[in-house]
């Protein structure tokens, strides 16, 4: 069953930017789909469409918005809130009750791993940190469908495959359907279950990847020869799409 | 700014629960967070600057007063141990102690700068809220604002008197004309300070606009709020001043001390009341800058480091 469904999206500015051109594809509930191209296709306009932050100008999204997770660019933590206080942001914005709140800060907390750093200001994280706190915030609605976008773009080599092998882990757990952008292939290869390849605007999908590893993923999946084999299919595409 | 480097042990499998040793490992320090002065420096070592400029500084005035100045000029420029001695712990020409004349003129013209200043926060305030509400009320307001910031303020001084009297009214709203803009500006800066993904977490959660006033755009604003604060404070302890200096009716303050000695040409009870007026300015304005640090220091880290 679909967790989320564009039906021939397609974006054009005020400013006639053409961003994306007739996207149609799905994300079944447990999938994870990562849509790859190069900068400036219209990969971050289809999460801002998803999630309702912009109209579409033509097509339909189905997705319940209720319960959705987005996770952005950058950690967009609040630098006046402690962790523990920004991992509790959503729920109060959403009214949920102090004592619940608490309560669901701290298992998201302990989810990625940031315990003992729930009285710490944002501006003593670093890059890494802050992102896995802005992670917890979006965990702690449980969100069934989780929009990423390109959330591990600003961070160090090491730190992003940390990252990206906790992302999974997560994942696994809690079992989201997700929808992640990047420009970075062996990212989108290590945690998807399927990769899709856009190009370069106005975006369109125009090829398809189905990633056969099973979860859990271990780190030096990243040194297999199908891996690599992969990875160099979707790149030799993404190429083929660069103008 | 330092930052704390990624445990280097984030586990793959662990999550949920990440092993939180590896994490506790990396523990800030928390005296980073309020780097008032580098550690081990002395007192000393940090005054010692201002305080030899402030010496030479004392130097030329002597040399102007004894050197540069004949016997007859001299009243011109006072000595600094006779500014002390005569314009603080002399006698006016009527026989009252100088320092009883300015503690009191002190009093009345804090009094007055106060007053003025909460009224500008809060008239500044209100109408930065409006104007972040609503493209148009900022567009009808800004040019106003900036008119209000460009007339000079001597231009307004006496229609102010022919308007309010010459009493205390009057010298309230000086100091609230030259103290709003800076509220206003900075305010409405601070208001629009916060980034557009932030506005779109809360969007995303359909906040209500006074949610979002109240705990996105408000605090994301104080630093820029803070620093309208302080460049006001200062401005309103010089509209006191200056209106008092006009306005002659009730109990004087500075600004009448200051033109009474100046056609009495008592130069010592004058240098002594400039000195008082900007002693008065730099305590505002350091009451303002420690102030705000108290209230956003825990997380805002100012660019120029003040």
């Amino acid at each position: 069953m679909a967790a989320l469904t564009f039906d021939g999206i397609e974006m054009v500015y005020p400013d006639g930017t053409r961003a994306v051109a007739d996207a149609s594809f799905s994300v079944d509930r447990h999938e994870f789909v990562t849509v790859v191209g190069p900068s400036g296709c219209g990969k971050s306009t289809l999460l801002r469409i998803a999630s309702g932050l912009l109209r579409p100008t033509a097509g339909r999204v189905e997705i319940d918005r209720e319960h959705l997770g987005y996770v952005f660019q950058d950690a967009t933590l609040l630098p006046w809130r402690t962790v523990r206080k920004n991992v509790e942001l959503l729920a109060e914005l959403r009214g949920v009750p102090a004592a619940e709140r608490s309560r669901l800060a701290t298992q998201a907390i302990a989810m990625v791993g940031l315990d003992g750093f729930e009285g710490h200001y944002p501006r003593s994280l670093s890059g890494g940190m802050k992102m896995r706190a802005s992670l917890a915030r979006t965990l702690t609605l449980r969100p069934p469908v989780l929009l990423f976008d390109e959330p591990f773009g600003a961070v160090d080599e090491i730190t992003r495959e940390h990252l990206n092998d906790q992302t999974q882990a997560l994942f696994q757990a809690e079992g989201f359907a997700a929808l992640f952008i990047t420009h970075s292939i062996s990212e989108a290869v290590f945690m998807s279950t399927r990769v899709l390849v856009m190009s370069a605007r106005p975006g369109r999908i125009v090829n398809e990847f189905a990633v056969p590893f099973a979860y859990p993923r271990h780190p030096e999946l990243r040194f297999d020869p199908e891996f690599a084999a992969l990875s160099g299919a979707i790149s030799k595409d993404l190429r083929g799409v660069h103008v | 700014m330092t930052e704390l480097h990624e445990p280097a042990t984030v586990g793959v499998t662990a999550a949920p629960g990440i092993d939180p040793d590896s994490a506790a490992a990396d523990a800030v320090t928390p005296d980073r967070l309020t780097p008032r002065r580098p550690r081990g420096t002395t007192w000393w070592a940090i005054a010692w600057p201002p305080l030899l400029l402030g010496a030479i500084l004392v130097g030329g005035w002597y040399v102007v007063t004894y050197v540069v100045l004949d016997d007859q000029r001299r009243f011109l420029m006072p000595p600094p141990h006779a500014v002390v001695s005569d314009g603080f712990l002399g006698e006016s020409r009527q026989g009252d102690a100088n320092i009883s004349i300015i503690l009191h003129a002190l009093q009345r013209t804090a009094t007055v700068a106060a007053i003025g200043l909460v009224l500008s926060i809060v008239i500044g305030v209100v109408l930065a809220v409006l104007m972040s509400q609503s493209a148009k009320v900022e567009r009808a307001v800004f040019p106003f604002a900036v008119m209000l910031q460009a007339t000079p303020i001597l231009a307004l001084v006496p229609l102010i008197g022919f308007w309010f009297g010459f009493s205390t009214n009057p010298r309230v709203i000086v100091c609230v004309i030259i103290s709003l803009f800076p509220i206003v500006v900075n305010t409405l800066f601070g208001l629009q300070s916060a980034e557009r993904s932030m506005h779109d977490l809360f969007t995303l959660q359909h906040a209500s606009r006074r949610t979002r006033l109240r705990k996105l755009m408000f605090p994301a604003g104080l630093p820029a709020i803070f620093a309208g604060l302080r460049i006001s404070a200062g401005l309103s302890v010089i509209g006191a001043i200056v209106g008092d200096f006009f306005f002659g009716q009730g109990t004087p303050g500075l600004g009448q001390v200051l033109k009474r000695a100046t056609s009495n040409a008592e130069s010592e009870l004058l240098f002594a009341a400039v000195i008082v007026a900007c002693a008065l300015g730099v305590v505002v304005f350091l009451f303002f800058g420690w102030l705000g640090r108290r209230v956003t220091g825990h997380w805002h880290q100012p660019a120029d480091g003040t």
